[in-house]
């Protein structure tokens, strides 16, 4: 691996026990900031406006993300559809600080993702299991969140993509090292990155929670289920006191196992987005791109 | 006698310092709330790498800003290294924040640009030899101030990447995201000295 690929997973471990909040509009970016963002994710429309909104979603106006780019000091991320490296190349010239190759997105591929080796930018990837998220490393990703549905509020699916990649961390970490070539085939990655996972007993790259977080206690389930730092998409700026929520959430996810802290930083956020049960929901976007 | 550091924990590359400072036999304890700097008596601080926004806003929300501050004027060693800079840094170019501000410089933020910016390189510390250097979206020192005792440690491409006033240490780089250990032990053996210096 280069050295590139090296800064651009240290950039993640800057991100640690913080907060990755979805922007549209360089005041929201300003907002996010002013509440302890660690990054902001720049978008047109938040993942819980793409769903109901339907039809294809694409990569955003470059003109909107370099205002939010102009509005703050911290990182700024943006999303690219699966599989789209020409929206990614946009993105680079751009110097943008982190892309993410999202599910949230209409899909541009159904077969490959994006090469990710051939890029500077880092990437950022989703995944729901130990395969998906090997497979995108061994692509150039150097960082992973789970894949937890966007846009509904819904915690569900972020919580068993966590608990599965870390159920599977744990079955390698006991496994006697000539089983390791099946581990790899069954899992259809790389065998040097299941060797690797093998003897450090966790991913090679920083690993977030997104999807469905709503609230502190989300927030700190996800940390203490084991994710390095949380994505917040559609459940700040779709509640009723973005603000607070967004602080709250930050505070949740530094002290993440002060139940005593947790609960005065859950009382009186006004009201929670309203949200959607996996089981309402007609499009899983976590199964695109596996 | 161990010697105890605690690590700034709040947001960041926290873990990474830690598992340094204990290749080097120190006991870390982890800072994330009042509460923690009154269960052992502290060595030293190390103030991580990470977003000082961040960092800057949860000090004061958790109320660690006034204890930490009370502790690093009363000339307990602290090693501050890329946002750690910046909360030491008594003024920020273009930027009215002030943290700690206990260190007289001029810090820049974000001074290489983007993460397209970020960079590694190799380059004389404290006058002993060459050191990996890893610089992630990082700040420098534009200048230090004139007539007080601010020792340069480390220059690249002709900007100040490391610095030394009294007890406090600061880099713009990472040392704890390379194996070399030449930072941390240097930062060590000024905590050790500062301990036998209150024992005598």
């Amino acid at each position: 691996m280069n050295n590139r690929y090296e800064l651009n997973k240290n950039l993640a471990q800057m991100l640690k026990g913080g907060v990755i909040m979805d922007v549209t509009t360089a005041e929201q970016a300003r907002i996010a900031q002013e509440a302890g963002a660690c990054a902001v994710m720049a978008l047109e429309r938040i993942p819980a406006d793409i769903r109901s909104a339907g039809g294809v979603s694409r990569m955003s106006d470059p003109k909107m993300i370099k205002s939010i780019q102009a509005a703050v000091s911290i990182p700024v991320m943006a999303k690219v559809r699966i599989g789209h490296f020409a929206e990614a190349q946009i993105l680079e010239a751009i110097e943008i600080d982190y892309i993410d190759e999202s599910e949230v997105l209409s899909p541009a591929d159904d077969t490959y993702h994006i090469d990710k080796t051939g890029f500077s930018v880092p990437f950022v990837c989703g995944a729901k299991d130990l395969g998906e998220a090997l497979r995108r490393i061994s692509e150039g990703a150097s960082m992973i969140r789970t894949k937890g549905e966007p846009g509904t509020g819904d915690v569900v699916q972020a919580v068993r993509h966590m608990r599965l990649i870390n159920q599977q961390i744990r079955t390698i970490q006991n496994t006697r090292a000539d089983e390791l070539y099946q581990v790899a085939k069954d899992l259809q990655v790389p065998y040097e990155l299941v060797q690797l996972v093998n003897e450090t007993g966790k991913l090679p790259v920083v690993n977030f929670a997104a999807g469905g977080i709503a609230t502190p206690a989300d927030a700190a389930l996800m940390m203490q289920l084991g994710a390095e730092g949380v994505f917040v998409g559609s459940g700040i700026f779709k509640s009723g006191n973005p603000a607070k929520r967004a602080q709250a959430i930050v505070k949740a996810v530094t002290n993440y196992n002060d139940a005593q802290l947790l609960a005065e930083l859950s009382e009186d956020l006004g009201e929670a987005m309203v949200g959607i049960n996996e089981q309402e929901i007609d499009l899983l976007m976590a199964q695109r791109g596996i | 006698m161990a010697i105890t550091i605690g690590v700034l924990a709040v947001q960041g590359a926290f873990s990474e310092h830690i598992t340094a400072l204990k290749q080097l036999g120190v006991h870390c304890i982890e800072i994330r709330k009042p509460a923690d700097l009154a269960s052992h008596p502290l060595d030293g601080l190390v103030l991580p790498g990470g977003e000082s926004t961040v960092i800057g806003k949860l000090l004061r929300e958790l109320a660690l800003f006034e204890p930490l501050k009370d502790l690093i004027e009363a000339g307990l060693p602290v090693l501050g290294t890329c946002a750690g800079l910046i909360l030491l840094a008594g003024q920020i170019a273009e930027d009215n924040t002030i943290h700690f501000g206990t260190m007289n410089m001029v810090a820049r933020r974000n001074a290489y640009g983007r993460q397209l910016g970020s960079f590694q390189t190799e380059a004389e510390f404290d006058a002993g030899g060459k050191i990996p250097m890893v610089f992630i979206r990082a700040p420098y020192i534009e200048r230090v101030g004139v007539g007080v005792d601010v020792n340069i440690l480390a220059r690249v491409d002709n900007h100040i990447v490391a610095a030394r006033q009294g007890n406090m240490v600061v880099t713009s780089f990472h040392p704890e995201l390379t194996a070399d250990l030449t930072v941390h032990q240097y930062f060590l053996n000024l905590v050790q000295q500062k301990a036998k210096t209150c024992i005598a």
